[in-house]
């Protein structure tokens, strides 16, 4: 899962930067938006929709790395990731960015130029609407200066104006023409007109022809030099002129080609007309002429040209210097330095004239502005161009490149993401693997475990057995006592093995509580009979009581149910060495009783020493403190076991390390007792593995009391067939013999004769408690049904003796079927000693009480009538005696001591026994014709063994068979059986396969384990006997 | 001595012969054996093993004595030993009737000699400890007693 939170995280980050990508790029076009240019350039197509558009798109992408994001986790956990598709989409993603990084670069310089054009555009305009306007005011000053001389010159008679007095006055005013260098005024004369006007100027007319072939510089410009004009129609001869232009006064401007054409053109049009471009005499500077007709009278704005040209009185001119006009406008817009400015005429399209500016036209970009100085003859335009070439587009440059280094940035990430992925999931993978070794290692250290547990354990038998023999050996006190501890130390160690195997299942888990149906009781019977020769030997009285609430059939584990109890035990009688020890199993639910007994019998303990109060013990077990939950399901049931001792007790210090493991009170415990502490944390596991508790109380000096609870569930209610465990189920049995009978126990001690009347009701027998002699005795004589027994607690016959004759003695006095007496004795060597004398009919039960036990003494001692019936096996025994009955069996062996017991044995199910010492008897014995249903044959024997005895037999039956086949002999001679063949079983000690393999080889037809157990024999034969 | 007493030792005698190993379960077979009809069956049996066994245990002596010793035969001597042992539940002696096989087919004359003591040795123990216990047995039933199981 580590994985996903890295991949998760790496995802978040790459998100991340989408945004903070998504935003730069919508930064950039918003630039675009408020900018207007954007829109100027495609307004068309996106309009007022555009931001709209823009936006939608942006959601679109967003809500998508969205559901990405969303889904990733789905995917991840279900899927591995594909690297290669990674591998793919990385440079794709980068090269999908570089493109659009090239695009946005594009789109950006275009728009800077686009720009920049427009900033020339409009400094072009403006530039040129002033040269225009400026133009416009010399021109309008021009046309007054015409009025000016046909009011006074022409209107006037005498002229008021002369050369000196125009001179003056233009001089004067021309601070209001900045653009002309100069004004001149021709006046119309007519060849008619000629001499007279040459006589009343007092100069001739002179012609410019040559002037302007001939370009002179100032210095040595002299008029006088001219000719005079030859004759012409018309004269227009300059009578009036700036200072700065005096030399052309009387130089006739219709001889000048070009200004002859003007004349013309003015004063048809009747407006100002232009002249191309032409070098200024003297100036040497391009510039052009402007010429004006004056006229006699004011024309209609309508007039024909021809009334023009006859209403026209002269000509004015003024001459503009347009390179300086230019260069004055520039220097008054100071931004000189940024632009070119060319000023052309375009009159000839093909041939346009430079008036101004250099040629030097390398850059591309260019403006034209149309020019328009009133002439519409003459056209003009200004071109404008950057003096500087274009910046470097640094916004687009940067941007772009910003793009594509977050582009990049993010597939770094995403790259670094999937590596790191695919890292941590080779890291996985590796720690799976080596989880998995180290399971496996486990798994093989349980296997070594239990391998060589068991491995210790088989040599262990062997030495253990060898150990037991050398005990039988002559050995002298001191060998004996080493051979003791070798064995003691051997049987403690395959307890170890066997505890640290369990400890090991247990802890592995592997340790599975089985599900069979079994009867408790008999499983406690069972452990008490266990313990019974531990508890005489140091007289330790040991008793069971079992609730009558407890069910007869539990489905559990009985296996692991008496090993608990077994543990418990065993640690009692280990630290317990006077008073008893005693086993309660009761329902949960009976447990409020148990209390108000125990108080109320704190002193009265079974063997009367004082004891834990074993309430204490499951003080902390939660089945109590949450009562209402206990019993969720109807068919389980809780039980609760105490095991309660007046051992030395668990010293306070140790208490809390009880159930830990290879944890003892002290060093010394070990080397005293033995045992090596596993035991208790094994119980722990396996009560916990019951779904219940364990828990404890102990005092010091006083005892311990364990108590634990356990689920098992009811064999009634639950309708699965659970396979029943084979256990003796001698009460089972035994509860019918005695049934009815009515019994008296003679106990004070109520716990005691609680156990006592526990034991015997099992039986089926009825029980009262008394506590004293006489009690007792009119119970028995005035009670209403008469009692079968009296079962008198050895205690009380010891304390009492006179009592005991008293009692005896009245007890024979009453008639009513005199009832068996019995002594419940806790050791039988310990009441050796005590006086019994003249008693008849006392039987001895030997403590601790169970059923089987209690079952055989009272069947003896009141001769019950189903004789051997009381013993296990019941069944075949029965049934061997049905199928044995009368029949003749032969037994051959060569040990007489084995042929007196077979005998005996097989005597004893009712069969005619016939005994044979060697081989060859039995083979005649059995040649045919003979009586005999069948021969259990010994196999070792000298002379002539089992196997070889058996093959001679066969082979006689053969050869009889085949001549009573043949006819060879009567069927009759042989008791009508047409094919005989006695039923030879073998009686082998070893039951090896490879003996049993033998023995039908050679002809046998079964064999018995020697000495003869009833259930086998019967199983062997019955299946020849029907 | 009186009755319950004589009964409890035989319960007590009985029971120690079982725990210190002289006796097992096979003995309790045999004594099941015995009944009204068959009164003396485990007598009569005891009684057969150990003149089986005496008989066996001087024909072994002779044998080991011999200069050339029979193996095979002892073996079979032996066998059958175990054998009658085995039957009445003398378990000491058969355990060591299976080492003396053991030595007698290795040819071990000294481990023969020496398990041959010591099979002469249990035997005498568990005769003369069954001898008692029959005494006891008779002594009871003298009395009028049951003999208890």
């Amino acid at each position: 899962m580590r994985l996903l939170h890295v991949f998760g995280f790496g995802l978040k980050v790459g998100h991340l930067l989408w945004m903070l990508c998504c935003w730069v790029a919508s930064m950039v076009s918003m630039n675009w938006f408020i900018n207007g240019e954007f829109k100027a350039a495609k307004a068309s197509l996106l309009g007022a929709s555009g931001n709209k558009m823009w936006f939608k798109f942006w959601d679109k992408i967003s809500s998508h790395s969205f559901k990405i994001h969303h889904e990733y986790y789905q995917y991840v956990g279900s899927k591995r990731f594909s690297k290669a598709w990674w591998r793919k989409l990385l440079p794709s993603w980068l090269i999908g960015w570089v493109l659009a990084s090239v695009v946005i670069f594009c789109c950006m310089s275009s728009q800077a130029a686009e720009k920049r054009k427009e900033t020339l555009a409009s400094m072009c305009d403006e530039r040129a609407r002033m040269l225009q306007d400026q133009f416009n005011v010399s021109m309008n000053h021009i046309q007054a200066i015409s009025i000016l001389i046909s009011t006074f010159h022409h209107g006037k008679n005498p002229s008021a104006i002369d050369q000196s007095t125009f001179a003056r006055y233009a001089e004067r005013t021309a601070f209001e023409r900045p653009l002309t260098s100069g004004v001149a005024y021709a006046v119309r004369v007519l060849h008619s007109e000629r001499e007279q006007f040459e006589k009343q100027r007092g100069w001739s007319i002179k012609r410019m022809d040559t002037l302007e072939q001939n370009p002179v510089h100032k210095d040595d410009y002299n008029p006088d030099l001219l000719e005079s004009s030859p004759v012409q129609e018309e004269y227009a001869p300059v009578i009036f002129a700036q200072d700065i232009v005096s030399h052309v006064v009387s130089i006739d401007m219709l001889s000048g080609k070009e200004d002859s054409k003007n004349v013309l053109r003015a004063r048809k049009s009747g407006k100002g007309v232009l002249t191309s471009p032409f070098r200024l005499l003297k100036t040497n500077r391009l510039g052009v002429i402007l010429t004006f007709a004056v006229y006699k009278r004011d024309l209609p704005s309508n007039a024909t040209p021809n009334e023009r040209i006859k209403a026209t009185n002269g000509y004015l001119g003024g001459v503009f210097d347009i390179e300086s006009l230019v260069e004055k406008l520039l220097q008054q817009l100071a931004s000189k330095q940024t632009i070119l400015v060319n000023v052309l005429d375009t009159t000839n399209r093909s041939y346009p004239i430079s008036m101004y500016g250099s040629n030097a036209s390398d850059d591309g970009l260019e403006h034209v502005s149309h020019l328009n100085f009133g002439d519409p003859f003459r056209k003009h335009e200004m071109r404008c161009r950057f003096k500087q070439k274009p910046p470097w587009p640094w916004l687009a440059i940067t941007t772009s490149i910003g793009i594509l280094v977050i582009a990049s940035l993010v597939g770094h990430i995403f790259h670094a993401t999937v590596n790191r992925i695919a890292k941590v999931e080779d890291d996985c993978n590796k720690m799976m693997e080596l989880k998995r070794q180290a399971e496996a290692a486990d798994v093989a250290k349980s296997q070594f475990l239990a391998t060589v547990s068991h491995e210790i354990r088989t040599p262990m038998n062997g030495v253990l057995g060898m150990l037991h023999m050398l005990m039988d050996t002559d050995l002298d006190v001191t060998q004996l006592d080493y051979v003791r501890t070798a064995q003691a130390s051997g049987k403690a160690l395959v307890a170890l093995i066997n505890e640290v195997l369990d400890q090991a299942k247990i802890e592995s888990g592997k340790l599975e509580l089985e599900e069979v149906q079994f009867d408790l009781r008999a499983v406690l019977d069972d452990v008490l009979s266990l313990f019974s020769g531990k508890s005489q030997d140091k007289g330790v009285e040991l008793a069971v009581y079992i609730s009558d609430q407890v069910p007869e059939m539990l489905i559990g584990d009985p296996g692991r149910f008496r090993q608990i109890i077994i543990n418990l035990m065993g640690n009692s009688i280990k630290f317990t060495q006077k008073g008893h020890i005693l086993v309660t199993v009761h329902l949960v639910e009976e447990v409020d009783s148990i209390e108000v007994e125990t108080e109320s019998s704190s002193k009265n303990t079974l063997s009367g020493f004082p004891v834990a109060d074993r309430r204490q013990s499951w003080k902390g077990f939660r089945t109590f403190s949450q009562e209402g939950s206990m019993h969720p399901f109807s068919d389980s049931i809780n039980l609760i076991v105490s095991v309660e001792d007046t051992g030395e007790g668990i010293p306070l210090e140790a208490q809390s390390r009880v159930f830990t493991p290879f944890m003892q009170v002290g060093p010394s415990i070990s080397r005293t007792h033995g045992g090596t502490g596993i035991g208790l944390s094994i119980s722990k596991c396996l009560v916990n593995l019951m779904k219940g508790e364990i828990g404890f109380v102990s005092i010091p000096k006083i005892g311990s009391t364990f108590t634990f609870t356990a689920v098992f569930t009811s064999s009634f209610s639950s309708s699965k067939k659970y396979k029943s465990q084979k256990i003796n189920n001698q009460s089972n049995f035994v509860s019918t013999e005695f049934h009815g009978m009515r019994a008296l126990v003679m106990d004070p001690r109520p716990v005691r004769a609680k156990v006592a009347k526990y034991h015997i009701q099992r039986l089926g027998i009825h029980v009262e408690i008394v506590s004293k002699w006489k009690q007792g005795l009119s119970i028995i004589s005035k009670g209403g049904s008469a009692k079968n027994m009296v079962l008198i607690e050895q205690e009380v016959w010891d304390k009492d003796l006179r009592g005991s004759a008293h009692f005896l003695d009245n007890l024979d006095k009453i008639n009513r079927g005199t009832p068996k007496l019995f002594l419940l004795s806790n050791s039988i060597r310990s009441s050796g000693a005590n006086n019994t004398s003249g008693v008849r009919n006392l039987t001895i039960i030997p403590k601790p009480l169970r059923a089987s036990m209690l079952a055989a003494s009272l069947q003896r001692a009141m001769g019950v009538e189903n004789k051997g019936n009381a013993y296990n096996g019941e069944l075949p025994r029965a049934s061997l005696q049905n199928l044995l009955i009368g029949r003749k069996i032969l037994i051959v062996d060569d040990n007489n001591v084995n042929l007196k017991v077979a005998a005996g044995a097989l005597k004893k199910y009712g069969a005619d026994v016939v005994t044979a010492a060697r081989g060859i008897e039995a083979i005649e014995l059995l040649t045919p014709p003979h009586q005999f249903d069948a021969c259990f044959m010994d196999i070792q024997m000298p002379e002539m063994d089992g196997f070889e005895a058996t093959r001679r037999i066969r082979e006689i039956e053969q050869d009889i068979n085949n001549r009573i086949h043949f006819g060879e002999l009567s069927v009759e001679a042989y008791n009508n059986v047409s094919n005989c063949h006695v039923a030879i079983l073998a009686m082998t000690a070893d039951v090896i396969q490879a003996t049993q393999e033998e023995c039908i080889r050679c002809g046998m037809d079964g064999y018995v384990s020697k000495p003869f157990e009833a259930e086998q024999l019967y199983r062997e034969v019955s299946r020849f006997f029907q | 001595m009186d009755l319950v007493q004589l009964q409890r030792q035989l319960v007590d005698y009985r029971t120690s012969l079982y725990h210190e190993g002289f006796l097992d379960e096979q003995f309790t077979q045999l004594q099941e054996l015995q009944d009204e009809n068959n009164p003396d069956f485990v007598v009569e049996v005891v009684s057969l093993f150990f003149q089986d066994s005496e008989r066996l245990l001087n024909e072994l002596s002779k044998a080991l004595e011999q200069q050339i010793i029979d193996f095979k035969r002892m073996d079979a001597h032996v066998h059958q030993l175990k054998g009658s042992s085995s039957s009445i539940g003398a378990q000491r002696v058969q355990k060591l009737c299976i080492v003396f096989r053991n030595y007698c087919e290795a040819r071990n004359v000294e481990g023969c000699l020496k398990c041959l003591q010591q099979v002469k040795h249990e035997y005498a123990l568990v005769k003369t400890k069954l001898e008692s216990m029959f005494q006891l047995e008779q002594q009871i039933s003298n009395a009028g007693g049951s003999i208890p199981v």
